[in-house]
């Protein structure tokens, strides 16, 4: 019997403990951009988040919690009206003077920069695992990003050949964008071992049949949500040029869920091997 | 004076209603100030009326609070308030603009989106936005914040002037000829901004969306203390004109015969319009419809004597602006709806109501 009671004493005060460390910790954050969302639950912190963006689509419970509207058009009250400690804020989010607002108002904003590499995800880690205070955690969250990426980097050097891939941007149906250089898809695409096939264009440019037939693409890379804008996989070919491309002739399409395959965020490895392989298969 | 001209009798389809307008700028001016009270009060942040006096009375030194929380301070007077005084100035601008261009131009549509004030203030500023930092970067350190508006002022006079000249040959302005220069110059300003949407990158092309669809959240009390002086007066100059635009209703010649300076006139309000246009439409981008609408409410309220169109359309401008925008900034919140997109929502459908019972009035 007294051991019993011993063990529930015990266990009680463990709880009382765990509790009050939770309360101490009681940090309160906004998440703004779907990469900076996921490393803030990849460290263990997602229960500090009180809201994010709406870019910010992974995990669920980052899907459905309260929504400041979409990163790049911040309110600063809206924001406010939260009461934050801490805006963890990727470098696309803004407008700049909400961000200046915010700070002005106390609320500490830490601004992780957004560039479409591997190493920016893990300088992005460091810096949020700072900003949580989980400075262990974050390292040991690297190293095991270290691993995977090694090992896709070896996954994916062993695949054969080197595809010619093209970038659909179909935000709606009619207003299409191809991927150039220095876009997070043309990173992702040479990532996977493929050839951007507009690598002599920057930045997202506007579709046209002829540069399309030109750019001779093996596969179509495309988002789901831009597969949901068309109205269906086989409205890919009927896009102007489409059809006439190595690709359209073999039907080969791949589409990903944006925020896995643009998001840059700790699900990067498993997406670069995913995509390497499907530019690849059948 | 019909006798001089009858037209007129058309123009000025409600002369006679002068008691309900000398009601009208005391219930208007009572309104804003309501209105105005009641956008401080409201948010997204929890900081209710009780909270908003004394957080002001604190501010004035007339009560000792040690309750401020710096959070609070800072979302009434770093945010909401700077909001509402813009929201006026905005409204207030563009009510004035529209009353005046509409008498200049001697007819209803003139208005400074219309005729493509606002969008050639809109060219320039996206000239800035985009160019800004290479082509002009000399230039916008000697001018520091009056780069912006001095620009957009800029785009805007050459606008009206361009439409102005075109528009009207022998002291005339008709109403289509007046519209399709608008319309020109509007593509125009369009092709504009659209090549430099294709030239912008990703920073530049979210600054040039967000500002292209308005809102009045953007200055701080820096940016205010540029545009505020640049409205008030110009507002308050345009106010000086109600007179000689009654005089103008009958015609040019007419006009001079009764002692008016038609040229200078002419010049002064095409002049003031650029000038408050420009200023607001630097840091609020476009909003669409308040010129048009607020004067034409109070016109259809109490006739188009411009004693009382041109400070009616400024106060109802400015209502309607602090009103979208407080609708605009809680409906969704914690997000936020363009205001542009609720001035056109709100106002359209009312104005619409208002043109069909009063339109055999307006024998239009």
């Amino acid at each position: 019997m007294t051991r019993i009671a011993r063990c529930v004493w015990i266990s009680a005060g463990l709880l009382a403990l765990i509790g009050s460390v939770i309360a101490a910790d009681g940090q309160r954050v906004v998440a703004v951009g779907g990469a900076v969302t996921e490393i803030a639950f990849a460290l263990g912190k997602g229960g500090s988040v009180v809201a994010s963006d709406t870019t910010s689509t992974y995990p669920e419970t980052a899907a459905k919690m309260t929504k400041i509207g979409y990163m790049r058009s911040l309110a600063a009250e809206g924001v406010l009206s939260l009461r934050p400690d801490l805006v963890l804020a990727t470098a696309e989010a803004g407008p700049a003077n909400v961000l200046g607002q915010l700070r002005n108002a106390g609320v500490k904003v830490e601004v992780l920069p957004a560039t479409h590499t591997f190493e920016n995800l893990r300088d992005n880690v460091r810096l949020a695992a700072t900003a949580f205070n989980v400075e262990a955690d974050g390292s040991k969250l690297i190293g095991s990003l270290d691993r995977e990426w090694r090992d896709t980097r070896r996954d994916v050097a062993a695949l054969p050949g080197a595809p010619r891939v093209l970038f659909i941007l179909a935000h709606a149906a009619n207003r299409l964008l191809v991927a150039g250089t220095g876009t997070g898809a043309d990173a992702m695409i040479r990532y996977a071992g493929g050839v951007n096939a507009l690598a002599d264009v920057q930045g997202y440019k506007p579709l046209s049949g002829e540069a399309l037939v030109q750019a001779a693409p093996d596969v179509i890379l495309i988002t789901a949500e831009g597969i949901t804008a068309l109205g269906g996989p086989e409205k890919v070919w009927e896009l102007p040029g489409v059809s006439l491309t190595p690709a359209g002739q073999h039907q080969r399409l791949v589409a990903m869920d944006a925020q896995y395959l643009l998001g840059f965020g700790p699900r990067l490895p498993r997406a670069t091997l995913e995509l390497a392989r499907r530019l690849r298969a059948g | 004076m019909s006798a001089l001209n009858p037209s007129v009798n058309g123009a000025l389809p409600g002369l006679h209603r002068i008691p309900v307008g000398r009601l009208l700028l005391p219930t208007l001016a009572i309104a804003l100030l309501a209105c105005a009270l009641f956008a401080l009060c409201t948010g997204a942040y929890s900081l209710g009326a009780k909270q908003v006096v004394v957080l002001l009375l604190a501010k004035l030194g007339l009560v000792q609070t040690d309750a401020v929380s710096m959070q609070d301070n800072a979302v009434l007077f770093s945010l909401r308030l700077p909001r509402v005084v813009f929201g006026i100035l905005v409204g207030a601008g563009l009510g004035a603009c529209g009353a005046a261009l509409q008498g200049l131009f001697r007819n209803p549509l003139a208005d400074p989106t219309l005729i493509g004030v606002m969008s050639g203030a809109g060219l320039a500023a996206a000239t800035v936005i985009v160019l800004g930092a290479v082509w002009i970067h000399g230039l916008s350190r000697i001018l520091g914040p009056f780069t912006l508006p001095l620009a957009a002022f800029l785009g805007g006079l050459a606008a009206t002037t361009l439409v102005y000249r075109v528009a009207t040959s022998e002291g005339r302005s008709p109403v289509a000829l007046m519209l399709l220069a608008g319309i020109a110059v509007n593509a125009i300003a369009e092709a504009g901004i659209g090549l430099f949407t294709y030239l912008a990158d990703d920073q530049q092309l979210r600054n040039l969306s967000a500002w292209r669809l308005g809102s009045v959240a953007g200055p701080g009390w820096r940016e205010l203390s540029v545009v505020a002086p640049v409205v008030v007066l110009s507002v308050a100059a345009l106010m000086r004109m109600a007179k000689p635009l009654n005089a103008l209703v009958l015609g040019e010649a007419p006009a001079g015969h009764l002692g008016v300076d038609v040229q200078s006139l002419k010049r002064r309000v095409i002049v003031l319009t650029a000038l408050c246009t420009g200023a607001v439409t630097a840091y609020c981008g476009m909003i669409f419809f308040v010129g048009l609408m607020a004067p034409h409410m109070v016109r259809l309220v109490c006739g188009s004597d411009n004693r009382l169109v041109l400070p009616g359309g400024a106060l109802l401008g400015a209502l309607l602006i602090v009103v979208a925008d407080t609708v605009a900034r809680t409906l969704v919140a914690p997000a936020e709806l363009p205001i542009g997109v609720l001035t056109a929502l709100l106002g359209a459908p009312f104005f619409i109501a208002l043109l069909l019972r009063n339109r055999r009035e307006w024998g239009m």
